[in-house]
């Protein structure tokens, strides 16, 4: 199939993402029609933040060469949708929901208590640069406010039916962990799992 | 091997990981008939009989628009192809949380609707459009997709038949817009999330431009049961109009907030009261939101309250059921907060394509703010009302329109409430 030509061509260029990423970048590829590499974009983008949680412009363009898309286009793709960044913030984003169902159930209270708490306004980092809080429109968990999403570079978590004191806690340990350096971070898991 | 008449089973049909524990596991879900439906769908039935079954079971899409499903599936286009299925798991209406509960619990019913759903079409490949939130549920999906692949249920030669299907899954990355079905294919085909202009529509210009069903989760994943159980069974479940079981996700000021599994045409107040626990604090109920931010608002009278959940009764107290997301506002809150609230939503999700839209959110986000905050005259109001007015039927997409429902809505029956903001 068309598939392992775009894969050999793709490990071929020894760019930092198709190096270090070959064999996911061959089974993203391998989704679509091979005449519709585009639609690869977006979990391209996903493989690329994994690293500092942003995509800068070398990635981009990097990106656009194995799709044969402008980096302009990438760009845009970036610009577009809220979960990409093309610059640097916390390593961690509290993305707390505020939303109209989230906040009828006290999440803006308790969104300002925590930020207080934290010494920051929402949408700013916290000085040692680890902790990003956002303010995110509906996360699809309205029954469980207050709650918010965790996003890193490993991905994203819920938390729900959280309290301020649970919610520092958890921060604690983050930044715990993120002393400790990467690979801690599945001993921390949203209680709200199964 | 229909069972007309029969009674509808007494647990779930689609929330069914409720009575039976690790239904997201593949053996467990196939002791429990799961895949059976396939099996008699792919060696039993003709594509178009499968179709033919949709149809008489009268279900309508359940991703808000409540468009029947079996009349979608005909009007997929025969004469080109490949076919796609694109499963809508984008979920971002404020107050809907139901197809992820669909999705963690009983992930392989929904998946065994997918496929049933592609069979119908004659479609070998379907992707999972999943909001980027969702990104552990995509990974249990693809996990679960691999499971089925080593089982035979997904992959090639399904059941000795010559027919083949591939599922995928496809993250969203944090756009609200991406749930409307046309947006959604554009970002599937990685461009920018915005709508196209229709017709035509999906099942003849799709994905690639090729033949495509665009179907919600929660519509899919009660295929199995209605291929199983046969499309008269399904009907004795709901109303005349309005077939089915429907999950509601009740929020808001609710004492037991949750999804709700129940028949199309249950009653707000059975909803609201015997299932969601009523309103908390001795509060008293004020307005009902039925669609999710996309409603407008319901005075919640005793009229309102004994309306019957379904497509046609709902605008009769002037709603839509849409998505069914039943959000509950009690008479501690002000309706001019609430709607910059849902305007500050619309105003970020708008993809800017159109200008009524774009720019008219910009104002209303202005002007609900003002209002909200105290800082304006009756001349605000009424001037919020025209703007509102003039977005009303101009917009490229039906965002625009679910944008100002809110705003109307609030103004014409919750005068007062603005009269004591701008008052004070
Ligand atoms: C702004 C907007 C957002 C939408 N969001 C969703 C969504 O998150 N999920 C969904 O299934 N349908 C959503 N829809 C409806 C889809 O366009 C489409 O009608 C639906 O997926 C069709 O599936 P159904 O017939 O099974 O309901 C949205 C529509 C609009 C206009
Ligand atoms: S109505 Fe709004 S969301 Fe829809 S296309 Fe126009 S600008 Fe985009
Ligand atoms: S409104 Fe907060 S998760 Fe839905």
């Amino acid at each position: 199939m068309n598939v392992s030509d775009g894969a050999s061509e793709v490990t071929k260029s020894l760019s930092p993402l198709s190096s270090k990423y070959a064999r996911e970048i061959e089974a993203i590829l391998a989704k679509y029609p091979p005449e519709q590499r585009r639609s690869a974009v977006m979990p391209l983008l996903y493989l690329a933040q994994k690293e500092r949680m942003y995509v800068d412009r070398e990635t981009m363009q990097e990106i656009g060469e194995i799709l044969g898309m402008s980096t302009t286009d990438v760009a845009s793709i970036v610009g577009f949708y809220s979960l990409y960044y093309d610059e640097p913030g916390g390593k961690y984003h509290i993305q707390i929901c505020t939303d109209l169902p989230c906040a009828l159930r006290g999440a803006e209270d308790f969104l300002v208590e925590l930020c207080e708490r934290l010494g920051i306004l929402p949408g700013e980092t916290t000085k040692d640069g680890l902790i990003t809080i956002e303010e995110v429109m509906c996360l699809a968990a309205c029954d469980n406010a207050p709650m918010f999403q965790v996003q890193s570079s490993q991905g994203l978590e819920y938390y729900e039916n959280q309290t301020v004191e649970n919610a520092l806690k958890l921060i604690e340990e983050l930044r715990t962990m993120a002393t400790r350096g990467p690979g801690h971070y599945e001993s921390i898991r949203s209680d709200s799992d199964e | 091997m229909n069972d007309v008449g029969r009674e509808p089973p007494a647990g779930h049909i689609l929330l069914r990981h409720r009575e039976i524990p690790e239904i997201d596991n593949l053996e467990v879900y196939r002791q429990n008939g799961g895949f059976e439906a396939l099996r008699k769908a792919v060696t039993l039935m003709g594509p178009d009989e499968v179709t033919e079954e949709v149809k008489t079971s009268g279900l309508r899409g359940r991703g808000g628009a409540g468009f029947p499903t079996g009349l979608k599936w005909t009007f997929i286009d025969y004469d080109r192809y490949p076919h796609y299925v694109v499963a809508n798991a984008d979920e971002s209406e404020p107050g809907t949380y139901k197809d992820r509960e669909i999705m963690e619990g009983n992930p392989f019913q929904f998946l065994e609707g997918v496929a049933i759903c592609a069979y119908a079409i004659r479609a070998e490949t379907a992707y999972i459009y999943l909001r980027g939130e969702f990104w552990q549920i995509a990974e249990s999906l693809d996990r679960q997709i691999e499971a089925l692949e080593r089982s035979g249920f997904l992959g090639d030669n399904l059941f000795g038949t010559d027919y083949s299907l591939r599922i995928s899954t496809h993250l969203g990355a944090g756009a609200y817009i991406c749930g409307e079905e046309t947006a959604l294919l554009e970002s599937m085909e990685g461009k920018l999330g915005q709508p196209r202009l229709r017709p035509p529509f999906p099942p003849s210009f799709g994905l690639y431009g090729k033949p495509t069903v665009v179907n919600n989760v929660e519509t899919l994943t009660n295929v199995p049961m209605i291929i199983k159980h046969g499309g008269d069974w399904y009907r004795n479940i709901g109303t005349e109009k309005s077939t089915g079981p429907k999950i509601f996700s009740l929020s808001g000021n609710v004492e037991r907030p949750g999804n709700y599994e129940l028949p199309l045409g249950t009653t707000f107040r059975e909803l609201i009261y015997e299932h969601g626990g009523g309103i908390p604090n001795g509060r008293l109920i004020k307005a009902i939101m039925a669609a999710g931010a996309s409603s407008s608002l319901i005075v919640a009278n005793d009229e309102a309250l004994d309306t019957k959940m379904d497509y046609e009764s709902v605008p009769n107290v002037g709603a839509q059921l849409g998505s069914a997301s039943v959000i509950v506002i009690d008479d501690t809150v002000s309706i001019p907060w609430l709607i910059n609230k849902t305007i500050h939503f619309f105003k970020h999700e708008s993809c800017g394509k159109c200008t009524p839209c774009r720019e008219g959110n910009y104002w209303m986000v202005h002007l609900t703010e003002r209002i909200a905050q105290g800082q304006a005259s009756m001349n605000d109001v009424e001037l919020l009302y025209d703007v509102a007015s003039q977005i009303k039927g101009k917009c490229l997409c039906a965002l625009g329109e679910f944008s100002i429902e809110a705003v109307l809505s609030g103004i014409e029956r919750f005068r007062t409430d603005f009269e004591q903001v701008v008052a004070d």
